[in-house]
């Protein structure tokens, strides 16, 4: 390979990883699509618990899709080609990477973040969906433009083989994507109609542990947790929730206000008023979540240990669901 | 949220020099993106999260030098890890890798396999095996 291959790549910085990394791929390829755009077609809302399974040693709950699924969903509801790649070993993985910056190609990839060395060392996690785009090679280190940064930034080859192989759930095994084939026109309309289709029937599934029901479920959850865990375990499991709804990527209030702006956007694109009118209904819904944010943390803030607390920020969480549940049958309806 | 209601608090990020983007509403009610250097609730949620870890290691530190578990131990908590990752870092099964938390089976542990386990936390054998000594 040449000492040095630049390509000539825009970074644009973005809430979260995956709708960043699509957005920046599709404005290289001249495609202009913003970031809530790719959220909303590709159905990146969601809350889900996930039961059984324990991250950081507290309960996991989710406010977006599946890592990688908001990237398929896009693709083939607008009709671009992706290619994806999956390695097993290191060598032929970064011999790909390689070749495709030869041909001017930039890339995505799917990356672990523990040795994210760019990343302050509180947020380096186990957590193994992180995306990036690489654009180019100089001095032996490659150059990412990592969405959820400001600016673009680089690693060392042994840096990006370590990232790429992260051990855990969600490896990524050297996942490697980009696009290869495009519409001749972008069909969005279409696109936006089967992603909020979509959306409407995840959050309103008659499954205990998704959607409002879900919302539900954790809002039982938090009022068992002081008797059932003790207030030590109560705190940390409050926090996480507060974690996963507000950390770096959801753009504020657990993605409903990336959502907003998507049907503020279509709103106008497919001349649907309706849609304007519910992109304001999302954005004080996502204000509730952020209440809700700031209640539970004066909890584990003061590490207070009244129930009626507890109770406090459940029935928060209970009047959300009530008011998504209607959200939600009300956007069914207005496409 | 309303653009200038999106929060600028301390906040860890500062030390990576980055800040986050979010989403939020300008004057017209157009939806528009505003960098934040943080929010403190989700700061707290962050610090609490990480002095959990922390105790989780002290914890370890203080089990490895009663001699109630291994060094193995200690070093998955302080690689913020649980027997479920490190299993998959070193390639064992999660029973065989509880077992090797065991004072009397570490002692044991072929050079080969403890090697493997130094690798993963980027330390050489000899670390591994005297890291109750040093603590």
């Amino acid at each position: 390979m040449k000492p040095e291959t630049i390509i000539n790549f825009t970074h644009h910085q973005a809430a979260h990883c995956e709708n960043g990394v699509v957005s920046n791929l599709m404005k290289h390829n001249g495609f202009i699509v913003s970031e809530p755009m790719v959220f909303g077609i590709g159905s990146g809302l969601l809350f889900c618990y996930i039961p059984l399974l324990k991250v950081n040693h507290a309960p996991v709950i989710t406010y977006r899709a599946l890592p990688g699924h908001i990237f398929k969903k896009f693709a083939k509801r607008t009709g671009v080609k992706m290619k994806r790649e999956k390695f097993s070993n290191p060598k032929d993985a970064k011999a790909r990477l390689d070749e495709n910056l030869e041909k001017n190609n930039p890339v995505g990839l799917q990356v672990g973040v523990y040795n994210l060395l760019y990343f302050p060392d509180e947020y380096r996690f186990h957590f193994n969906a992180h995306n990036m785009v690489v654009y180019g090679k100089k001095d032996n280190r490659y150059l990412i433009s990592d969405p959820v940064m400001e600016d673009v930034t680089s690693l060392s080859e042994k840096e990006l083989e370590k990232v790429r192989f992260a051990k855990g759930a969600f490896a990524p095994k050297g996942h490697m994507y980009y696009p290869i084939a495009f519409p001749e026109k972008l069909e969005l309309e279409t696109a936006i109609v089967k992603g909020i289709k979509d959306t409407c029937k995840v959050m309103l599934a008659p499954i205990p542990i998704v959607g409002v029901k879900g919302i539900h479920k954790i809002a039982g959850l938090i009022r068992k947790w002081p008797k059932q865990k003790g207030i030590k375990a109560a705190n940390h499991y409050l926090g996480q929730v507060v974690r996963m709804q507000e950390e770096i990527g959801t753009g504020g209030g657990g993605f409903r206000y990336i959502y907003a702006a998507f049907l503020q956007e279509s709103g106008k694109l497919l001349g649907n008023e309706k849609l304007s009118e519910l992109s304001k209904e999302m954005t004080e819904i996502g204000d509730l979540w952020r209440d809700f944010a700031l209640e539970a943390s004066r909890i584990y803030k003061n590490r207070s240990a009244q129930t009626d607390s507890y109770n406090k920020v459940a029935d928060q969480l209970d009047h959300i669901a009530d008011l998504e549940k209607i959200f939600f049958k009300k956007l069914k309806k207005a496409i | 949220m309303k653009k200038k209601e999106v929060p600028q608090d301390k906040s860890n990020l500062a030390s990576a020099n980055f800040r986050e983007l979010c989403y939020a509403v300008d004057e017209n009610g157009e939806y528009t993106t505003e960098n934040s250097s943080g929010w403190e609730p989700k700061t707290v949620a962050l610090n609490n999260a990480i002095e959990e870890i922390n105790e989780r290691i002290t914890d370890a530190k203080n089990r490895v030098i009663a001699g109630k578990t291994s060094p193995i131990e200690y070093y998955m908590e302080l690689h913020k890890m649980d027997v479920g990752i490190l299993a998959s870092y070193v390639g064992f099964w999660q029973w065989k890798v509880k077992r090797h938390f065991k004072p009397s089976v570490f002692k044991k542990l072929s050079t080969k396999t403890l090697n493997k386990y130094a690798e993963v936390f980027e330390i050489s054998v000899e670390e591994l095996k005297s890291m109750s000594l040093k603590a």
